[in-house]
């Protein structure tokens, strides 16, 4: 038996209306107190090509990727000895008897299970379109019964889930009925030999939450004090915007009923980013969401911002690329782009958030650090941690003040008499500035992205010029003061490390305890932003053999890591996972496993 | 008495509303525009410390460094300063955003957000210095180019000219005009006028490239170039010039002799010309264009129209001034949210 401990998959059509259903069906189990993500697998695409949703429900709250899928529901025909293909002895195969197929195709060590999902759906509905709906809730409804869902848990999501559209509930929750009806009447016997079954623990999900990573960052974003937003639609970002938009009318309007907060729509992404550095440099706190293709378009205005010290904020929620890649699908691989995203000698503060939770702090931190730095915060999201359904602690705003920077008001300016703009008069190498509007006469100065000197002038000479550069790199130093600190799980006895970043930390615990079984004892450091601080020079000091996993094909973390400490070139390995599907656990594992048995 | 006269209602002299000195070539086009409209800004009734001046890249974005020093700028990148421009207003409205551009700047690199800025109606002053050439970099053709004229190594230019004045009024923009670098006269009233618009006021001003705008039939000037600025690519002379003037009557045509020795028919829209009539201006431009002549003058005004800060229904405190409460929900809200979470 494994109770509260399976991965379940789902294969449907997009645009079927198989996503409300798979929304049910993790909703119900997280207010059942389990652990669960729900992860969708979808193609570029509105509809009618393949698509996949995995659930996963694990006790120690291991949630990440698994390949390893217990029960597969199979709706799509198309797919159908793909999904077949998944199946291993013990899993369990539900498929739409409907479908004609050669029976000697299924796996005769797999439970196999035929429903009559289209017959069942003629019951639910007379019309046509809606039956094509509804068969989605009635496998909800099968499925439920043969887990063990509670099914009046399910009953209040569904209500939930069309509180908006309160005449589509009843037609839902009937099907749902017919689903269990279904499965009740016939697969009793099976019910009781199914080996995947649930139990409610009471309590189980207090202080958290079920959301994506987008949708934490849109709420971060309202309490962060955004007040600029300009985007232009790409897949896996979209949804930060919008939902920046939807919140920030909720929660950002003043009592005259007007907008506290702008949201445009630009024309394209070269404009979204500078339409922020407008904003910046007139003293909002401004930012862009995109993704690859849109990052490489915004390369123009980073290294503007980087140059002239311009406050700016992108929020890159990551996708397979390069080119158009693979816009529905997870990687890590923007990080070497973004770190020096510009033309000429550039370097940029990234922030590498790892599950909604952070999306929602740095989604308030950003700010602070981009007007504390004066200079672009590259925020690095990606699809799996944006888009898919991440059980995490509730988000609570942050406590501490907005730190808006060195900006100087005209009282400020007459208590100084003098105002160089890109002077350094604090030895942090981050310059005061004022914002246009300022009624001074010193207010004033010239920004611009060509050379210049202390007081803003135009100058070509090589002294001003190198001393320019040397200042951003010292401001670059200063950054580490600033940027979030490494989390780190250190135990001086192990001298095996990971190291890991971003999403890709979801599937380090598990690991860990995936080694620990093969008597592999490890510590983990995970880094949060760039630069890199103290306590990972101290960590690759201390640790004999470190692993860094990442999402990309290049090892891009490793080598921005081994740039800056090449000492440790030898004992870096990768681990690199870059298909586009986000990281298991096991991957992680056998890849390390194989590194350590060549080395050992 | 005497005094006061020459103080404007900030208590200022035109000698605030100076910048540093020019570094074009001497006669540029670009220059008698910079003075008209540092005297425009001085007798209109912004305030100069609320004005914001943008620009791009090129000879004209280079002009917000020689006049206006007590204001700020943002020299931003080649094509840029619409989107620029659209944040910092966006941001801040009380600012008196004045941009300025020239035509490779907006007809080309940054046509998208010159169609785009004019499509929300973003409150500025939208200043085009177009010669029809891409200066800063030597001479190469730009797109408001007339079809035919030539550059310096002799080629034609195949392509139709880009109108960005018809653009500008296909694209509904409520405040649309022509003007010569070189008339003070119109050019003063055409800025005063378009100061006062409440969403995007396009001005496209002819500004003579003295040092290498060829137009139609400039053999003469070809050969000049080639037998007198050709060892400019290397040793940077640039012949000096004497500015351009023109003052002539509405309704009238004038003759401007170019640098390079063609010649430019301007001519002024007529008396009575009705500037709310969206139709028929678009009519007369295109009929003065196959004419052979350039149309002056204010074309088209609609006072009628939102624009985007009206849309965004922003608060009446600037977005940059924001205080802290208004920025930041109180957490109970977030609390209430988050139960859809569960």
């Amino acid at each position: 038996m494994a109770t509260n401990n399976f991965t379940l998959h789902i294969a449907t059509e997009n645009g079927s209306g198989s996503q409300s259903a798979n929304n049910i069906l993790v909703k119900s189990l997280f207010r059942l107190g389990l652990k669960v993500s729900g992860k969708n697998l979808f193609p570029s695409n509105i509809q009618g090509l393949p698509t996949w949703f995995t659930i996963r429900v694990n006790p120690d709250g291991f949630l990440s990727n698994s390949l390893n899928y217990n029960i597969i529901l199979s709706l799509n025909p198309v797919t159908f000895a793909k999904d077949i293909a998944k199946t291993k002895p013990g899993s369990v195969f539900i498929y739409n008897d409907s479908f004609k197929f050669d029976k000697t195709l299924l796996n005769s060590e797999a439970l196999n299970i035929a429903v009559p999902f289209t017959e069942l759906a003629r019951e639910a509905s007379d019309s046509a379109k809606l039956r094509k709906l509804l068969i989605n809730i009635i496998y909800v409804g099968v499925l439920s019964e043969l887990i063990g869902l509670d099914f009046k848990t399910v009953e209040a999501v569904i209500g939930d889930q069309f509180k908006s559209k309160p005449s589509v509930a009843p037609p839902n929750i009937k099907a749902f009925r017919i689903g269990v009806q279904y499965a009740k009447e016939h697969l009793s016997s099976i019910k009781s030999n199914f080996d995947f079954k649930v139990k409610a623990i009471t309590g189980g999900n207090d202080g958290k939450i079920l959301i994506d990573g987008n949708t934490a960052t849109s709420l971060g974003l309202v309490y962060g004090g955004c007040n600029f937003m300009s985007w232009y639609p790409i897949t896996p970002s979209s949804s930060i915007a919008e939902g920046f938009d939807f919140y920030a009318k909720q929660l950002r309007v003043n009592k005259d009923a007007q907008n506290n907060f702008a949201v445009v729509q630009a024309e394209d992404e070269i404009s979204a980013l500078s339409m922020v550095l407008g904003s910046g440099w007139a003293g909002g706190r401004a930012v862009t969401c995109t993704s690859g293709p849109g990052l490489s378009l915004m390369s123009e205005a980073a290294g503007y911002s980087y140059f002239a010290e311009i406050p700016a904020v992108i929020w890159d929620v990551q996708r397979g690329g390069p080119s158009t890649g693979l816009p529905t699908r997870t990687q890590q691989s923007d990080v070497l782009f973004a770190a020096h995203l510009s033309h000429g000698d550039t370097e940029h503060v990234l922030l590498l958030p790892a599950n909604p939770k952070e999306c929602f702090e740095f989604a308030q931190t950003c700010f602070d650090l981009a007007e504390r730095l004066q200079t672009l915060i590259i925020v690095l999201s990606d699809l799996d941690l944006g888009m898919n359904f991440w059980c995490t602690d509730e988000l609570k705003p942050l406590e501490q003040k907005f730190d808006r920077g060195k900006v100087l008001n005209s009282q400020a300016l007459n208590e100084r008499g003098e105002f160089n703009r890109y002077k350094d008069l604090d030895g942090d190498s981050i310059p005061y500035r004022t914002l246009p509007g300022t009624e001074h006469k010193q207010a004033a100065y010239f920004t611009r992205g060509t050379g210049h000197d202390e007081s803003a002038q135009y100058s070509e000479s090589p002294e001003v010029y190198e001393h320019t550069l040397d200042r951003l790199k010292l401001k670059y130093e200063t950054a580490k003061k600033y940027v979030p600190k490494p989390l780190v799980q250190q135990n001086d006895k192990i001298k095996t490390g990971l190291i890991a970043y971003g999403s890709t930390d979801s599937c380090i615990q598990e690991a860990q305890s995936l080694l620990q079984a093969q008597n592999i004892s490890t510590n983990y450091l995970r880094v949060r932003a760039l630069p890199f601080t103290d306590e990972v020079l101290d960590y690759l000091q201390k640790n004999d053999r470190i692993y860094l996993i990442e999402q990309n094909r290049d090892a891009q973390l490793k080598q921005l890591l081994l740039n800056k400490y090449p000492q440790f070139y030898d004992k870096v390995h990768s681990v690199l996972n870059y298909n586009g599907q986000s990281i298991s656990a096991e991957f992680v594992t056998k890849k390390i496993l194989s590194i350590e048995g060549g080395l050992s | 008495m005497s005094e006061s006269k020459n103080v404007n209602a900030f208590g200022l002299t035109k000698k605030d509303y100076l910048g540093a000195k020019t570094t074009l070539c001497t006669g540029c086009g670009h220059n008698s525009i910079t003075a008209v409209l540092t005297n425009a800004l001085f007798l209109s009734q912004i305030n100069p410390y609320k004005v914001a001046k943008v620009s791009g890249i090129g000879c004209s974005s280079k002009t917000p460094a020689y006049f206006l020093n007590s204001s700020h700028s943002f020299n931003s990148m080649h094509g840029r300063m619409a989107p620029v421009a659209t944040g910092a207003k966006i941001t801040n409205k009380d600012l008196y955003t004045l941009g300025i551009s020239g035509d490779g700047d907006t007809a080309s690199i940054g046509i998208g957000g010159f169609i785009h800025l004019i499509r929300r109606n973003l409150p500025m002053l939208y200043v085009i210095e177009n010669n029809g050439v891409y200066g800063l970099t030597k001479g190469q053709f730009s797109a408001t180019a007339d079809k035919g004229s030539k550059i310096k190594s002799g080629d034609k230019s195949p392509f139709e000219t880009i109108d960005l004045c018809s653009m500008a009024l296909d694209l509904g923009c409520g405040f649309v005009a022509r003007s010569f670098s070189g008339d003070n006269k119109q050019l003063t009233q055409i800025l005063l006028a378009a100061m006062k618009h409440k969403g995007t006021a396009v001005i496209d001003i002819i500004s003579p490239c003295v040092t290498y705008a060829n137009n139609e039939g400039s053999t003469k000037s070809f050969t000049y170039v080639k037998e007198h600025l050709s060892p400019l690519h290397q040793i940077g002379l640039v012949e000096p010039s004497e500015d351009i003037k023109v003052d002539y009557n509405e309704g009238e045509t004038t003759q401007v002799k170019m640098p390079d020795g063609s010649t430019l028919t301007l001519k002024k829209i007529k008396k009575g010309h009705d500037v709310f009539n969206r139709e028929e201006t678009i009519k007369t431009l295109i009929e003065t264009r196959d004419s052979g002549q350039i149309l002056t003058g204010i074309f088209y005004i609609n006072e009628n129209q939102k624009n985007v800060l009206d849309h965004l229904n922003l608060s009446d405190t600037p977005l940059a001034h924001l205080p802290t409460d208004q920025m930041q929900p109180d957490p109970k809200h977030l609390t209430e949210i988050l139960k859809g979470f569960k």
